[in-house]
């Protein structure tokens, strides 16, 4: 299962935007166009440098959203005290350049050959790496049934709304809303906890696969709910964006 | 030549540039990044070891280790996730002190930890007061989503290498790389000369 991410030197290349799409009022995602990018996996991320007009240089790690062999794209989230993101999120239109090196990582992948079934669970914009493994079962016909549940503030902070509610095949897409709902949700409400786990999650005689990504609370409840309903630790990924927090 | 990116701003707090590794950004809050499931090891079943190629040459349970002496240490932290924490103060126990006890000839570790997390270093890095096994944070235990009850402490490289839920150092005769190293990152991982993948 081991397998190395990265052969060789990862360099800096400068990539033109493609083109950016508001996904929500604060969400961007970002088609770019690397010259030398040799492929990705789901789950991996990329590396993004800005540089000032003073040569002041900020870099930070974004999750890839598109699938494999796809246009490659970013999606990013728009914080009012970050330093990149809003500039990412705001400044940045079609036909700019931006410098960026990848795709880095290889721990927080999937592939149609690792199996599943697939517990997927999003706390915000950590749909991203997710939404890439979606996509990536789909365009490989994969047969592994998958199910994502996500985590979102209110629903028209739902990122990709209308591509999740596309997938049906053997895919399950639910939500919870933990701050507003629009009239007549009966989806779920509040915070992940133990209860809603059991319910949506893959129940752990699957032997399913899990990946985490959001929020460093989120992904400490859903973790832990997961290994309390049996799921072996290593069969749970995790990853934080908590951890690049101001971005 | 990097493209300026035209309306790009610094935003950064001024007057800590030189503190602040090429890359980082200074956060007021103290992240957390791990790939699994945070583990939770009770302390009456905890140890720590030092191995030679796996095979164990002295053992530490909790109460044997916090008899050590410790220090205070206070240092800035980096991770490879680009935030750096300044003036963050631990309580540990020097790894000079355990290698010592433990007796050793060899030129590196790599540090083993619960939940199967590894990482690699020399063992010219993890001496002359320079690594510590840390089981104190703010002046409180250490918590568990930050590697408590013990991590690894080795400021002076990236973050990733102050192994968090850490069980021992086995020592060995060649550099191997462990879990993020085998994904990609860098062998050593020096802040300061951004070394943070495979070939930078």
């Amino acid at each position: 299962m081991e397998r190395t991410a990265v052969s060789g030197r990862l360099s800096w290349q400068v990539a033109a935007v493609v083109s950016v799409t508001w996904e929500t009022a604060s969400v961007a995602t970002i088609q770019l166009d690397p010259p030398d990018w040799a492929g990705h996996r789901a789950g991996q991320h990329l590396d993004v440098r800005l540089t000032a007009e003073d040569g002041y240089v900020a870099e930070r790690s974004y999750s890839i959203a598109s699938a494999p062999g796809e246009q490659l794209a970013i999606t990013v989230e728009r914080l009012e005290d970050g330093e990149v993101s809003p500039y990412l999120a705001g400044e940045l239109r079609a036909g700019d350049e931006l410098e960026l090196r990848g795709p880095i990582g290889g721990y927080f992948v999937w592939e149609p050959g690792d199996g599943g079934p697939l517990t997927l669970l999003a706390g915000g914009s950590g749909v991203v790496p997710l939404r890439s493994m979606l996509r990536h079962r789909v365009n490989t016909a994969s047969d592994v049934p998958a199910r994502l549940l996500y985590s979102s503030r209110g629903w028209e902070d739902v990122i990709y709304r209308d591509e999740l509610g596309q997938h049906h095949d053997g895919a399950r897409v639910s939500y919870t809303l933990t701050r507003s709902r629009p009239p007549g949700w009966t989806g779920h409400t509040g915070r992940i906890n133990s209860a809603l786990l059991a319910e949506v999650a893959w129940p752990a005689k699957t032997n399913p696969l899990a990946y985490i990504c959001g929020p460093t609370s989120f992904v400490e409840t859903a973790a832990a709910g997961l290994v309390e309903l049996g799921y072996p630790p290593e069969r749970v990924k995790t990853e934080r964006f908590g951890a690049t927090g101001g971005r | 030549m990097s493209p300026v990116s035209r309306g790009f701003h610094h935003r950064a707090l001024a007057g800590q540039e030189s503190r602040v590794p090429p890359g980082q950004y200074v956060t007021p809050g103290f992240p957390v990044l791990s790939a699994g499931p945070t583990p939770h090891t009770p302390l009456d079943e905890w140890t720590f070891s030092i191995t030679q190629g796996g095979q164990p040459r002295k053992s530490w349970t909790w109460e044997e280790l916090r008899a050590l002496s410790a220090e205070t240490i206070t240092a800035d932290i980096h991770c490879v996730t680009r935030w750096t924490k300044l003036g963050t103060e631990w309580r540990g126990v020097s790894v000079d002190t355990l290698l010592t006890q433990a007796g050793y000839k060899a030129p590196y570790v790599m540090a083993f930890c619960d939940g199967g997390y590894t990482t690699n270093l020399p063992v010219a890095d993890v001496t002359g007061g320079r690594a510590w096994v840390a089981f104190g944070y703010g002046g409180a235990p250490l918590e568990p989503e930050h590697g408590g009850p013990a991590r690894l402490l080795v400021p002076h490289l990236y973050f990733w290498k102050s192994a968090k839920w850490v069980r021992g150092l086995d020592l060995r005769e060649s550099d191997e790389p462990g879990f993020w190293e085998r994904y990609g990152y860098h062998m050593y991982g020096d802040p300061w000369k951004e070394q943070r993948y495979q070939g930078d």
